[in-house]
């Protein structure tokens, strides 16, 4: 029988198989950032352990970040120590980062792939659940917690228990308006947020074959939200186009030699999965959450469901607790909901191609009275490449806001968060209870709706701003 | 690492699904580089509702949780983990957790014991008639027991065999590991070259 690309991938990391334990898997690239990796050096300093393969390990500085006032030192002095101490623990170790300043910092997830890191075939891991973003290029990448960092510091290697293979088939296209997010979170809400769990899953057909990698990677990213021990996609051409020429990809015969293997990286044709789940990608339509976890999502064009509508206790209960949360009625139109705050950013949609089509969406647009729209590029290059293109000067001529690279709002840990009762339209990946700010209310959504939305002050799609548009003329 | 063999506790019931680990402990307590003093911040945003469980007498020594379907989703941060052990937490009984979490909680020496939804109902249930009782796991037999005479639960919880014989003879993961460096010596050696590097 054949295999499925992601057993390919296992088998080819195996360092250690015995009955009754877990395989140890070697790990090619491990990301380090500031908010896991303390107590992972200190028990490597207790226990008199090196980082085995320093240049197998990258840092870079993202979550704690400010996205204002870069020049200066970062005020929250919490904060501060745990960057600090990020960088002391690099230096002591070895490890090559990236800081705050550093033309290459960024999102650990939007740095590996911008750097050319992150490659077909490999074994990734970082202490960040969104590792998950790497699949996109066809590799096995998931997060994992301190532990397990101090134990790939230490040894490059993670014992592991091969999950399940899942196929999720996306047959059809994705018609005009509605984006890989909407895809994602389309998908979630039908499996919730445990339909995942146990399985590697390969997003497949051609509706995931014509979308770009970096769309690739807002898919994949979002695959832990639905429980996924990781998610990808087989490498092919857009993969390779993608890669060749940035710094870490493979050069001359080195290259020739990486792609032949690449090109082995598909499922075979008689490989079986364990579960198979099909989606019609023609029937997808711009899609938000209305509740508090990335499973209660609805279509834009639908309404905040009834809590009786569910037929599981658990699931009613959760529905009552997010409504009485999200401060919302049942029965009312998502488009009615207005929105505080728009954060366009994170690992999920905080891409170069994500903030070309917000900026061609907001051009000749104002952001509504009484709302905020927060611009937070991925990383320093993706802010860069922006400038350059002149992305930027369209932000702040619709009144939007410019800021810095990093993590900010998709979890505010740096001063960019919502107040209590602030409702959020954010292109991040979570609308846990306080995750944007203690009593913060989110939806999440596409880059489109999200730009929709702030231009109009409640949720709202592209089609949506075309009528505005058609209106005005 | 501590051994874990057998444990019996007060159980508090946690009737809510999909508690993910940003309810567990908010980002903003994630901060601190050291491994205690996370105890504060669990469930913060609920522990200022005094009708919390937490809150309530009877269980304010609970060193069990019982908890609905979905238990430590989302955010890989082990500071979840952390978080409940350093309140004085030793299992979480859920009939499905976050795989991450749930990793973490098998290197941090915290028992992720899982169980069909049904017996979450019947100790859910059997808490709230008798507040402050007790539950007992025993990781040898895999069975989790609450209450005497003919309303006694007892069940089997799982666990894989893997986490389940490192936590009953309280095993660092990394010193097992390094017992094999030969392997991963030898796997090293046939990485191809086209593979990148950071330095």
């Amino acid at each position: 029988m054949g295999k499925t690309l992601a057993e390919k991938i296992w088998e080819e990391h195996v360092v250690r198989r015995h009955e009754g334990e877990p395989d140890l898997l070697y790990i090619d690239l491990h990301l380090i950032h500031e908010v896991t990796s303390p107590q992972a050096f200190d028990g490597l300093r207790l226990s008199g352990r090196a980082v085995r393969r320093p240049d197998l390990t990258l840092a870079t500085e993202d979550h704690n970040i400010p996205t204002t006032d870069l020049d200066k030192p970062i005020a929250d002095l919490v904060s501060r120590t745990q960057v600090e101490t990020l960088r002391r623990n690099c230096e002591e170790f070895g490890v090559r980062l990236h800081p705050m300043g550093d033309i290459d910092q960024g999102i650990v997830h939007v740095v590996g792939p911008q750097l050319g890191l992150t490659q077909p075939g490999m074994t990734i891991v970082c202490g960040d659940s969104h590792t998950s973003t790497h699949g996109a290029f066809g590799s096995i990448a998931f997060g994992i917690g301190t532990s397990e960092v101090e134990h790939v510091l230490a040894t490059q290697s993670l014992s592991q228990a091969k999950p399940k293979m899942m196929a999720v088939e996306v047959v059809g296209e994705l018609p005009v308006g509605s984006t890989a997010k909407d895809l994602i979170l389309a998908l979630i809400t039908q499996e919730t947020t445990g339909g995942g769990q146990g399985y590697i899953v390969e997003y497949r057909g051609e509706a995931i074959r014509a979308l770009s990698m970096e769309a690739r990677m807002t898919i994949c990213n979002m695959s832990i939200e639905w429980g996924a021990k990781a998610g990808l996609i087989a490498p092919d051409q857009t993969t390779y186009d993608y890669l060749q020429g940035r710094p870490s990809a493979p050069t001359g015969a080195d290259w020739d030699a990486a792609v032949a293997h690449w090109d082995s990286l598909v499922t075979d044709d008689d490989a079986e999965f364990d579960k198979v789940i099909t989606i019609d990608a023609s029937t997808i339509t711009p899609f938000v959450t209305w509740g508090t976890n990335p499973g209660q999502g609805v279509a834009l064009s639908g309404n905040v469901p009834d809590p009786a509508s569910f037929e599981d206790d658990n699931e009613r209960v959760a529905a009552e607790n997010a409504l009485r949360y999200m401060g919302l009625e049942a029965g009312t139109p998502m488009k009615d909901i207005k929105v505080d705050t728009v954060f366009i950013g994170s690992c999920t949609n905080g891409r170069i191609e994500d903030l070309r089509v917000a900026a061609s969406l907001i051009e000749g647009h104002k952001v509504a009275d009484d709302t905020r729209i927060l611009v937070v590029p991925g990383s320093v290059r993706v802010r860069l490449q922006a400038e350059e293109e002149g992305l930027d000067v369209i932000f702040k001529d619709a009144g939007a806001e410019w800021r810095g690279a990093g993590c900010s709002m998709c979890l505010g840990m740096n001063p960019d968060q919502l107040t209590p009762g602030e409702r959020s339209a954010s292109t991040s990946n979570r609308n846990f209870e306080g995750r944007q700010g203690k009593g913060g209310r989110t939806h999440l959504v596409s880059p489109d709706v999200a730009v929709a939305t702030g231009i109009l002050g409640h949720l709202a799609g592209p089609a949506d701003l075309a009528e505005l548009e058609k209106a005005g003329a | 690492m501590e051994k874990f063999s057998t444990h019996t506790g007060v159980g508090a019931p946690l009737r809510r699904s999909n508690v993910d680990t940003d309810q567990i402990i908010p980002a903003v307590w994630l901060k601190k580089v050291t491994r205690d003093g996370f105890e504060e911040g669990l469930f913060s945003a609920w522990r200022s509702d005094p009708d919390f469980v937490l809150n309530r007498d009877a269980y304010k020594d609970a060193t069990v949780l019982v908890a609905g379907p979905d238990f430590g989703t989302g955010s890989s941060r082990e500071h979840a983990v952390w978080a409940l052990q350093n309140y004085g937490f030793k299992a979480v009984i859920s009939s499905r957790f976050g795989d991450i979490f749930r990793g973490n909680s098998g290197k941090a020496g915290l028992l992720a014991a899982q169980v069909d939804e049904k017996v979450v109902q019947r100790l859910w249930d059997y808490l709230d008639d008798n507040p402050g009782a007790s539950i007992t796991l025993d990781l040898e037999s895999r069975t989790v027991k609450a209450g005497e005479g003919v309303d006694a639960i007892e069940d089997s919880f799982t666990i894989d065999d893997y986490t389940r014989w490192r936590l009953l003879e309280g095993l660092d993961d990394v010193g097992i590991t390094l017992s094999h460096e030969d392997d991963i010596v030898a796997y090293e050696s046939t990485r191809p070259s086209f593979k990148p590097v950071t330095l």
